[in-house]
């Protein structure tokens, strides 16, 4: 868990301060996506939590401890960083780079072999064939997954991520994404994950932080900012389009009635579709009834164009 | 001709082109150690300041450019003449290139590895030893190269200021008119510049980190 009590950073010479009074909880296991305009100081936030960055006022709690209280090098080396450009060492193998903390922490030669295979089998990549190759040897999305799993290496609770996939081309960064989004959650790690691009926080986050000037202007589920932007600020940011980003985030299957039975005739979309793929298919078909397919072919359900009407039916943000 | 008569002439005296060959090396040597244990360690501190490294750096182009001989030169009034004041000057003529390569080797460390290295805890120390040198060390090599040569070629020049080495039989050479005793020197040195050169070029390649190789 991760607790950032009016937090304040200044640079010299800067008109307003980079981070303004900031109060953030990030529960444990959950993914916070720190997200606004350039210079909004989300990248400054998360680089306090590491201490790459002093603040010049309030706190942050990393489980329990104050971090102002701890070595800056120790508390590193207990906090996962995976920056934007990666930074893999060139000089250095895939094994070498993935040890890096486990070096530091001196574990023996033996561990730190067998975690490192572990660690490149988890993000997909073979160790036999990758152990010994090079940094230059691999592609932007490869690098990043070495880049990940350096960051996993000493099983650290905490990761911080500066747009880790802001390099990598749109079709490797989905792809990256929805398996790091598996990975990371399957090891419970309370991740700060930090992002320009809306998409991303709304695929990626638990919870989303949406800062300006410093200052949090709205922190909640992504469904919630979806549905109720907390002012025009947000409602701008988030896009014309918010109604549906929300059916993006919400499958079929979770929206069908599954008391009533699919008309023989309709057409039909797998459970596991989103009610944004839903509706596509209702407009392209001309149809407002789709019958919902489960796992083994057989409708379960169906999903009406009124039911994807009354979750998408939101009030414009001057209304709060 | 002429060769075979340099060559009879260090066969007539050969203690004395030994010894002159060992003082050129000797003379060298210590001039490019000295200058690498000195330059290597300012250049890694200079790369980390601002405006110290400007003045070094401007300093150091001033250096690259005089020329050997007016440095020597310039070191006789101050030191007079032998070994140590040669030493002196050959050392000056070595410390620029290495100077400027190290600190530029060190700026050009892709800043993300270095804030990689710091975000995940390797202390200043760790980052200069196992991250900035180990990536800079090509480049640092090749400064050494260029310094290794000029020396060689520099204390050709020593004799001028009574350091010896095989400048001795230039100049007596070019005193006496006397061509062959002049080859005596001159072909020597000039072997070993290219040698020097050569063995340098595989060490740098030999010090280049594998995953830098291309």
């Amino acid at each position: 868990m991760i607790e950032i009590a009016a937090l304040t950073k200044r640079f010299p010479g800067a008109a307003h301060p980079a981070v303004d009074k900031l109060t953030l909880r990030v529960p444990e296991g959950a993914v916070c996506v720190l997200i606004g305009p350039s210079g909004c100081g989300k990248t400054t936030t998360m680089r306090i939590i590491n201490r790459m960055i002093e603040p010049d006022a309030g706190s942050v709690v990393v489980n329990g401890r104050n971090v102002m209280d701890v070595d800056p090098v120790t508390l590193r080396r207990h906090i996962g960083y995976v920056i934007q450009q990666i930074g893999l060492f060139p000089h250095w193998s895939i094994a070498d780079n993935v040890a890096t903390v486990p070096k530091l922490l001196g574990w023996d030669a033996a561990r730190i072999a067998a975690r490192v295979d572990e660690l490149l089998a988890l993000v997909g990549m073979d160790p036999g064939m990758y152990r010994g190759r090079f940094p230059r040897e691999l592609s932007g999305g490869q690098k990043q997954r070495v880049g990940v799993a350096r960051a996993l290496a000493a099983d650290p609770p905490v990761m911080l991520m500066d747009e880790p996939f802001g390099a990598i081309d749109p079709i490797t960064r989905t792809h990256l994404q929805d398996e790091f989004l598996r990975i990371l959650h399957d090891l419970k790690k309370t991740i700060v994950f930090v992002t320009h691009d809306i998409d991303e926080a709304i695929r990626m986050g638990d919870r989303i932080a949406i800062m300006k000037d410093g200052a949090l202007i709205q922190y909640d589920t992504p469904e919630a900012i979806l549905a109720a932007p907390a002012d025009a600020f947000v409602e701008a940011f988030v896009g014309a389009d918010r109604a549906l980003k929300r059916l993006a985030l919400v499958s079929a299957s979770a929206a069908m009635d599954a008391a009533v039975a699919a008309p023989a005739a309709a057409p039909s979309i797998e459970g596991s579709a989103s009610l944004r793929d839903a509706l596509a298919r209702m407009l392209s078909l001309g149809v407002d009834t789709l019958a919902v397919a489960g796992p083994h072919g057989a409708a379960i359900g169906v999903v009406t164009l009124a039911a994807i009407r009354a979750r998408t039916r939101t009030k414009p943000a001057s209304e709060h | 001709m002429l060769l075979v008569e340099a060559w009879q002439f260090i066969l007539a005296h050969p203690e004395r082109f030994l010894s002159a060959l060992w003082t050129h090396i000797a003379l060298s040597a210590s001039a490019l150690a000295i200058a690498i244990a000195i330059a290597v360690p300012l250049g890694v501190v200079l790369s980390g300041t601002r405006r110290a490294a400007q003045f070094a750096i401007a300093g150091a182009n001033v250096g690259r450019t005089l020329p050997s001989l007016a440095v020597l030169a310039l070191v006789m009034p101050i030191m007079g003449t032998g070994f140590v004041p040669s030493l002196f000057a050959l050392t000056l003529l070595a410390l620029p290139p290495i100077l400027i390569n190290t600190y530029t080797a060190v700026r050009q460390v892709e800043p993300d590895v270095v804030d990689a290295a710091r975000g995940m805890g390797m202390t200043r120390n760790e980052i200069r030893r196992k991250v900035e040198l180990p990536l800079a060390l090509p480049v640092i090599f090749a400064g050494i190269r260029t310094a290794a040569v000029q020396v060689i070629s520099g204390a050709v020049l020593a004799a001028y200021i009574g350091g010896g080495g095989l400048g001795d039989f230039i100049t007596a050479g070019i005193a006496m008119m006397a061509l062959p005793q002049l080859f005596v020197g001159a072909i020597p040195a000039t072997l070993l510049a290219l040698g020097t050169d050569r063995l340098f070029g595989a060490l740098q390649r030999a010090m280049t980190p594998a995953g830098l190789r291309s």
